[in-house]
């Protein structure tokens, strides 16, 4: 790689030729505050935040844009360049909301750190105020313009990382706002409801649909039974919604914190996912043994379902027909359990803690009540349930790590990976290999099909046939893999997809992140979960061979065609 | 207009037809949405979402961002258009001569208010910032034609023109 020499505040550096001003001051542990630019994100420099000093230059230069070249002199901390970002961030605070103490965003707050950091005392400017409507039609994201800073971080994360292209900016001057097409709510538009647009939100202006309150009811009401279950992916991130470092993995003072919080059962969405492998792993052998529907792909991220139905309808027959963990668990809570507990189904509330905002909008799809009820009444993001545990005052860091409960609480290390791309893959072929060939795997780790690369590919041996598999994670490689199979060029037999990049660990309702390499963190921090595991493969939860043996009788048998499986359809939001 | 391609009568039309000739014209042409949107609100008069909709799909173009390039330019618009469009004008010279009281006249006369059309489609009205005749401040434009030294009094006469 081609170097560079420059000076940054004084100090000599050696840089990539193609790095931008803020790359080479960070790479040397220069910290440059910056409100647009996101390190996932293409630059853009439109909040002149991140001004410099560079000798030779007209006036102030956007750091996050403006590229390095030999013998350059950076200086990062001048009265001038300190009054300049003083300004920019006065001025975004002329017409902003007033409303810290009582925003979501409160004290995770890009916005509210940066006037912070600078020491703004005071806001000198008086400016008009916005007054747009709130929209909040949909049941997983809450969108507020008039906290809007239009950094565009959203259009950037929607249109790049996912392909979805649902924000653009419109209008102009004072009366810019950053919209869905036409202004329109993004119920009425083609959001998949991912919510990546709200992990890159510096303020307040995109957020979760804040379900606390009722969950909170629900907890207090003494004629309810409120059994909760937690996704693979929060253990591994919760901690930094609670000042922990990212990957820290805190899977026991969860459990525990959920029983302090007044839940009457702490269960596991991992035992689901050891399910859906027994039921998705047999559909795929009936695919291959039948002549079925080829490749199949994985239906476990309801972001990328509503992506499918909305964009791809004509593939849906590709569609794992097996429900997503959260939605097995919701149907077996108010059936199974309910009968085994003797607890009337219509006196059980059933929550999840996901990683995920587009789970709210699946737990109240239509099809999603096959109890009777709605199977699950109430989804939190892992962002929410860490403000309950510092709503109710519990001391995370010292709480005593405790275990789930039986027999929905107990899991195998498969079922914890589906928390990374590639772990549904990976589990699901932990199983179906031993299934087929009846013997038991030498190594049950497949790697080729873990990590962060867009889209993976894998030929696995199963008995006498070679699989070949694939695994795409964000929507935008959803994409590519979609057209693959448009194309004919797709010969896989299994693809997974999830929404988020990374998978779930980077799931649109996870806490805010942006620390350097935190998705890998998680990732890794789920691979240790699985590797401390007693039981590694799905097959081999005894809980899972009970259910089986004491009530579904067998997997695609009646029962788990009634309640496990379900049904897709086109979705019509431009 | 609806989706069958029906319009009230009945009969079945191809609302799109005008629409693919412009496409086809500028098919090869990257970058190529501006023009393509000029020509479409010059043969429909306004950009309707069936439009938009049909563009952002023909020319795989996001439709947020079409919605967006229709926004900032003040040439393009999303609601139909009255025949005849007023310009009146807000410039220096003509404030100081008494533009308000003129636009007043106007949204008095036609009952709607600066940017809307009134429900007959006859007229818009729209508000510029100078049209470069303050010699004959206070001036306004319809279509192509310029009225001068206006008073409030002559409004209802020049619209009477035009109705």
């Amino acid at each position: 790689m081609e170097m560079v020499t420059i000076t940054i505040d004084g100090q000599q550096v050696q840089v990539p030729k193609t790095s931008t001003v803020l790359e080479a001051a960070r790479s040397v542990g220069v910290n440059i505050p910056t409100l647009c630019y996101h390190p996932e994100l293409r630059p853009e420099g439109a909040c002149r935040v991140c001004v410099v000093e560079v000798k030779g230059a007209r006036s102030l230069v956007a750091s996050c844009i403006y590229p390095v070249n030999e013998g350059m002199e950076v200086k990062t901390n001048t009265p001038d360049v300190r009054e300049a970002r003083k300004t920019v961030v006065e001025l975004l605070l002329a017409n902003h909301p007033q409303e810290c103490l009582s925003c979501q965003r409160n004290l995770n707050c890009e916005l509210q750190t940066m006037a912070s950091d600078l020491g703004i005392r005071e806001i000198p400017y008086q400016g008009a105020k916005k007054n747009h409507p709130l929209d909040a039609g949909n049941p997983s994201l809450v969108r507020d313009q008039n906290k809007c800073i239009l950094c565009g971080r959203c259009i950037r994360a929607c249109s790049e990382v996912q392909g979805v292209h649902v924000y653009s900016f419109a209008n102009r001057g004072f009366d810019t706002t950053v919209v869905p097409a036409f202004g329109q709510g993004l119920h009425e538009v083609a959001c998949t409801f991912c919510g990546q647009c709200s992990s890159v939100c510096p303020t307040g202006a995109i957020v979760e649909k804040d379900d606390t309150a009722a969950v909170w009811k629900a907890l207090s009401d003494p004629t309810k039974h409120v059994v909760v279950q937690t996704a693979p992916a929060t253990r591994v991130a919760l901690g930094e919604a609670l000042g922990m470092k990212p990957g820290s993995i805190v899977t026991g003072k969860m459990v525990a914190a959920l029983r302090h919080l007044g839940f009457d059962r702490v269960f596991d969405t991992d035992f689901t996912a050891d399910l859906t492998i027994l039921e998705e792993g047999n559909e795929f052998l009936e695919r291959l043994q039948h002549g079925g529907v080829l490749p199949m792909i994985t239906s476990c991220s309801p972001g990328w379902v509503n992506f499918i139905e909305l964009k791809y309808p004509e593939l849906l027959p590709h569609l794992s027909t097996a429900k997503s963990p959260q939605q097995m668990f919701g149907a077996l809570v108010k059936t199974y359990y309910a009968e085994k507990a003797g607890i009337d189904a219509k006196d059980i509330v059933s929550v999840s803690i996901m990683p995920c905002t587009a789970k709210k909008a699946e737990a109240v799809r239509e099809e999603m009540k096959s109890s009777g009820y709605q199977d699950v009444d109430y989804v939190l993001t892992t962002r929410e349930l860490g403000r309950m545990i510092r709503e109710a005052g519990i001391d995370f860091d010292g709480i005593e790590k405790e275990e789930y409960d039986a027999p929905l609480g107990i899991a195998t290390g498969a079922g914890v990976i589906f928390g990374a791309t590639g772990g549904v893959m990976e589990a699901a072929l932990r199983t179906v290999a031993e299934v087929v060939t009846g013997k038991e795997l030498p190594s049950i780790e497949f790697t080729s099909v873990r990590g962060l690369t867009g889209i993976k590919e894998a030929v696995i041996p199963v008995g006498d046939l070679k699989v070949k598999v694939a695994v795409a994670h964000t929507l935008a490689n959803a994409r590519i893999m979609l057209e693959k199979i448009k194309a004919g060029e797709a010969d896989y037999h299994f693809i997974e997809v999830m929404a988020c990049p990374g998978g779930c660990i980077g799931g649109g309702g996870q806490p805010i992140s942006t620390c350097e390499g935190f998705r890998q963190k998680r990732i890794d921090a789920i691979y240790e979960c699985d590797q401390g595991s007693a039981l590694r493969k799905s097959h081999d939860n005894p809980a899972v061979k009970e259910l089986y043996d004491t009530w579904l009788i067998k997997p695609l048998g009646e029962k788990s065609h009634h309640l496990l499986h379900t049904h897709y359809h086109p979705q019509n939001r431009i | 207009m609806n989706k069958d391609n029906k319009c009230c009568c009945g009969n079945q039309v191809n609302a799109m037809a005008q629409m693919d000739e412009i496409l086809a014209k500028y098919a090869e042409v990257h970058g190529a949405l501006i023009p393509v949107l000029q020509a479409a609100q010059n043969a429909y008069g306004y950009l309707s979402k069936e439009i938009i909709q049909y563009t952002a799909e023909k020319m795989n173009i996001p439709i947020s961002q079409i919605y967006g390039v229709v926004t900032f330019y003040s040439q393009f618009h999303l609601n139909p258009r009255g025949k005849n469009i007023i310009r009146v004008c807000q410039g220096t010279a003509c404030h100081v001569r008494g533009a308000k009281a003129i636009l007043q006249a106007i949204e008095d006369n036609l009952k709607i208010t600066a940017g809307k059309t009134t429900q007959d489609l006859n007229f818009t009205l729209e508000t510029v910032a100078c049209i470069g005749a303050c010699g004959l401040a206070p001036v306004l434009m319809i279509n192509d034609d310029t009225h001068g030294r206006l008073t409030p009094e002559a409004i209802p006469g020049i619209l009477a023109k035009y109705s």
